[in-house]
């Protein structure tokens, strides 16, 4: 870690006028201001792509010499109804909302909020995810095997949903919750020992276990028991009705427990880490492995209970899913969402308010994304570059500082390298 | 004690007790096997069943194929396995621990073959072919990885080299009818993303890991978005590139089993072993590779000797993203012609398993790269025998084995010291 690069740009001090003082707030960079840049510099990127993708707008740009209007405005056509059916996607339209309200009629209401209740199942799985790996970064353990340890959490509530029909709702959802949780905790467990006993770096481990998890799900798809019968497709069973979570918001709305249940989450991990002697030992070792050695620390434990816990939390996030949404696993379950909560928890600098909210701007990436390829014939995958540009920016304030000439403090190195 | 030298203190006794356990785990592996042969595979055996191994279907030189007694073959070769077992454990201080694990893994193999088969034809003609196709892309990712490790940056981001530079492989392979010029423009393509990778982590020194997983994502999306935009509404003049076809080595190729299997193959194929060859050579032989290892391994000692340790690693990421984006192309314009969404499925990764599983060299990252593309093959083989072993179980082999490696289990396999720490100058 000597290499570490420390930039000794001090905090703004000194007197002058409060606006003197925001200034200097506003130009020292500080978190907020570079996640706020980085995401209009993501925007603009979108921006661009969105136009090379628009036959419309290439065309009219090829005529540049003869219309140089008609190039601008077809540009920005395409760049509104992409971002527009974005924002609609996500949120809803403002005056809709207001008029289904005023208008007291249960159905248009569902239906206003829709965009709402969609961001919010979105935001769920996103939410857990990124919690279990901003945990393991704050003890300095990069778990990059969320999509692993999200696909065993969706095998456990689906096995315990289904298996144990008849059983009351109140014991039965806790259990399928609880058995997702120990699923996703085995897949966290492995490199946390390896890494213990064995110094077997956990971003190879948890990274192979992705892999290793995605294949034991395609093969258990295909067992007598977890495939619902005449069994032609790899699709489970499906879980009983007294294993779902209960929707929030009417039937019309998918929105369920899921989301207070990671809001909860969310909290419990914030005290952990900053209340309890566990997170403080965390802490410890991601801040200084030598220091916490030295005093008294035992590394080989937190590592296997970190990546543990880590795993267990995100193995919640395929629980959620399964018994909030789906009700049962595909070939393929989770998607990206167990490798979008590395980009989360980045966003979040680890912290776990900042992922709560990182999860949900990404949710409602989500959500808005699939409005936006339905209607505005954009691909949901703009969604994905623009994450990946944000955090590409996030994760070196350094590009930032040089494109808008401000002063950023160093964000500090989460993680340093294979022997580390 | 800094905390580099106490954490290599601490490696080294690690080590040492890992040396012991490592001993006697591969002969409890190896008699594994062997209790598979006996127990599993011989007593499900019917006594008097025959398996086939095809070698050469060609009619131009064919081989006669070989007639394998089942049952008598197992027993064989679990004997075998057995006896390398006990070497195994008697055998101290051996000093290739991955030789006997090598040898008794390729005697189950053939063992698995003949008992999956039984009555019936193994192609292992075939068999053979398709690990070396698939290990074409595994290898150019691993020597990619390779390039950039050993001068101290880690490449998660070599998955997103292959899936950009297939993209661009296959766009500008379709658009410009010149599969050469599809094939120059994806290995760009590849080092244009490394190029982001250098300026992220060695100029702005933002953490290896982070942007590598980043950049994957952000080319995942890239691709799949100008493929849905794009190539589906014009798939036949963006996205129909021809294949590279095969060329035929004279003389070369009519040896027996190994002419067809190695000098009939497209270029791709030979670009890859001469790629091998080069990294091999230039890392090891020559002054080149001296200070790109110097850098990997201790840049502030090698700064101090006049390196420049920022134009090293620069140089080295973009070269391995082009490696890696010549591995990409192949993916398009080397097999299948079209790009289709998320076409590389992780074998990117895998590439990085391979560079790891292979100890930061060219030659064990071509064997692991073999190897892993053995496995892969095998699925197709055991489908078409109707064997009934799920191929799901086969697929997680890649990944097993190289957990088993970096848990130092299997061989001992030592990054670069400096991997993955940026460097400023003082």
């Amino acid at each position: 870690m000597s290499d570490e690069p420390l930039r000794p740009d001090a905090e703004p001090r000194g007197g002058g006028s409060t606006l003197a003082r925001f200034g200097r707030f506003l130009l020292s960079g500080n978190a907020v201001i570079v996640t706020l840049l980085a995401f209009v510099s993501a925007l603009v990127l979108g921006g661009i792509i969105i136009v090379l993708a628009s036959p419309a707008a290439t065309t009219a740009w090829g005529r540049f010499g003869h219309a140089p209007g008609a190039a601008f405005a077809q540009s920005w056509h395409a760049i509104a109804t992409a971002y527009s059916a974005l924002f609609i996607g996500s949120i809803g339209s403002p005056r809709g909302i207001v008029q289904a309200i005023a208008s007291g009629d249960g159905h248009s209401i569902s239906s206003a909020f829709y965009p709402l209740s969609e961001t919010l199942v979105s935001t769920t799985p996103l939410m857990m995810s990124g919690l279990g790996i901003a945990l393991a970064f704050r003890a300095g353990l990069f778990d990059i095997g969320g999509q692993g340890q999200l696909i065993l959490g969706a095998i456990g509530a689906t096995l315990a949903g289904f298996l144990m029909p008849g059983l009351p709702i109140y014991l039965h959802l806790p259990l399928a919750i609880i058995v997702g949780a120990v699923f996703g905790a085995v897949w966290g467990f492995i490199p946390g020992i390896l890494k213990a006993r064995t110094g077997a770096h956990e971003v190879i481990t948890s990274m192979m276990l992705n892999y290793v998890g995605l294949n034991l799900l395609t093969y258990i798809l295909t067992t007598a028991l977890f495939q619902a019968p005449p069994r032609y497709q790899p699709v489970s069973k499906v879980v009983a009705g007294t294993a779902r979570l209960p929707l929030l918001a009417g039937a019309s709305l998918r929105v369920n427990l899921g989301i207070v249940l990671a809001v909860a989450c969310m909290v419990g991990v914030a005290w952990l880490l900053q209340r309890s002697t566990l997170g403080f030992k965390f802490r410890m070792l991601g801040a200084n492995r030598e220091a916490a050695r030295v005093a008294g620390v035992n590394i080989s434990m937190q590592y296997v209970l970190a990546m543990t816990l880590a795993g267990a939390i995100v193995g919640l996030a395929g629980a959620f899913m399964v018994l909030g949404v789906d009700h049962r696993i595909a070939a393929g379950y989770g998607g990206t969402i167990g490798f979008d909560g590395i980009t989360v928890a980045i966003l979040g600098r680890g912290n776990p308010y900042g992922v709560g909210l990182s999860a949900l701007l990404f949710g409602a990436f989500a959500a808005g994304g699939r409005t936006m390829q339905l209607d505005a014939n954009i691909p949901l995958q703009l969604v994905q570059v623009l994450q990946a540009v944000l955090v590409l920016f996030v994760a070196a304030p350094g590009v930032i500082r040089t494109i808008f000439r401000i002063r950023v403090r160093g964000a500090g190195r989460v993680f340093g390298g294979w022997s580390g | 004690m800094s905390d580099g030298e106490a954490a290599a203190v601490q490696n080294r006794e690690l080590r040492k007790d890992l040396a012991a356990v490592r001993r006697r785990g591969l002969s409890a592996a190896l008699l594994v096997l062997a209790a598979i042969d006996l127990l599993v595979f011989a007593r499900t055996a019917s006594g008097a069943s025959k398996t086939i191994f095809e070698l050469n279907a060609a009619p131009a030189l064919r081989v006669p194929p070989i007639h394998i007694p089942v049952f008598g073959t197992l027993v064989g070769l679990g004997i075998a396995c057995a006896l390398l077992a006990v070497v195994q454990y008697l055998w101290k201080g051996n000093p290739r621990t991955f030789l006997l694990l090598g040898i008794g893994l390729a005697l189950s193999g053939v063992a698995f073959l003949a008992w999956a088969g039984q009555g019936k034809t193994v192609d292992v003609e075939g068999l053979l072919t398709t690990s070396l196709i698939e290990a074409v892309p595994l290898t150019l990712g691993a020597l990619s990885g390779l390039l950039c490790e050993r001068s101290g940056v880690i490449n998660i981001a070599i998955e997103g080299q292959f899936l950009i530079a297939a993209f661009v492989g296959a766009v500008v392979g379709s658009a410009t009818g010149s599969l050469w010029l599809g094939l120059l423009c994806g290995a760009l393509a590849g080092g244009v993303v490394g190029l982001l990778l250098a300026v992220f982590t060695i100029t702005y020194r933002a953490d290896q890991i982070i942007v590598g997983v980043v950049l994957d994502a952000f080319a995942l999306g890239l691709t799949t978005f100008f493929l849905l935009s794009l190539l589906v509404p014009n798939q036949m003049t963006l996205n129909s590139p021809a294949v590279f076809g095969p060329i035929p080595i004279p003389l070369l190729d009519r040896i027996p089993i190994i002419g067809p299997l190695l000098f009939d193959q497209n270029i791709m194929v030979y670009l890859t072993i001469v790629i091998l060859v080069a990294v091999q050579v230039a890392l090891f032989q020559t002054r080149w590779g001296l200070r790109v290892r110097a850098v990997g391994e201790h840049p502030r000692a090698a700064e101090t000797v006049g390196i420049k340790v920022l134009r090293v690693r620069y140089r080295n990421v973009i070269l391995g993203g082009i490696v890696a984006g010549i591995g990409g192309a192949s993916f398009t314009i080397g097999s299948t012609g079209q790009f289709a969404h998320n076409m590389t499925a992780g074998l990117g990764y895998i590439a990085l398993a391979a560079m790891i599983f292979g100890g930061w060299r060219p030659l064990g990252a071509l064997g692991a790269a073999l190897l892993f593309g053995f496995f892969d093959a095998l699925q197709f083989t055991l489908s078409a025998l109707s064997a009934p072993i799920p191929s799901n179980f086969l697929s997680m082999f890649p990944y097993l084995a190289t957990i088993l490696a970096v848990a130092g289990l299997v061989g001992r396999v030592v990054p670069p010291a400096a991997d993955g720490q940026p460097y400023a100058r003082e």
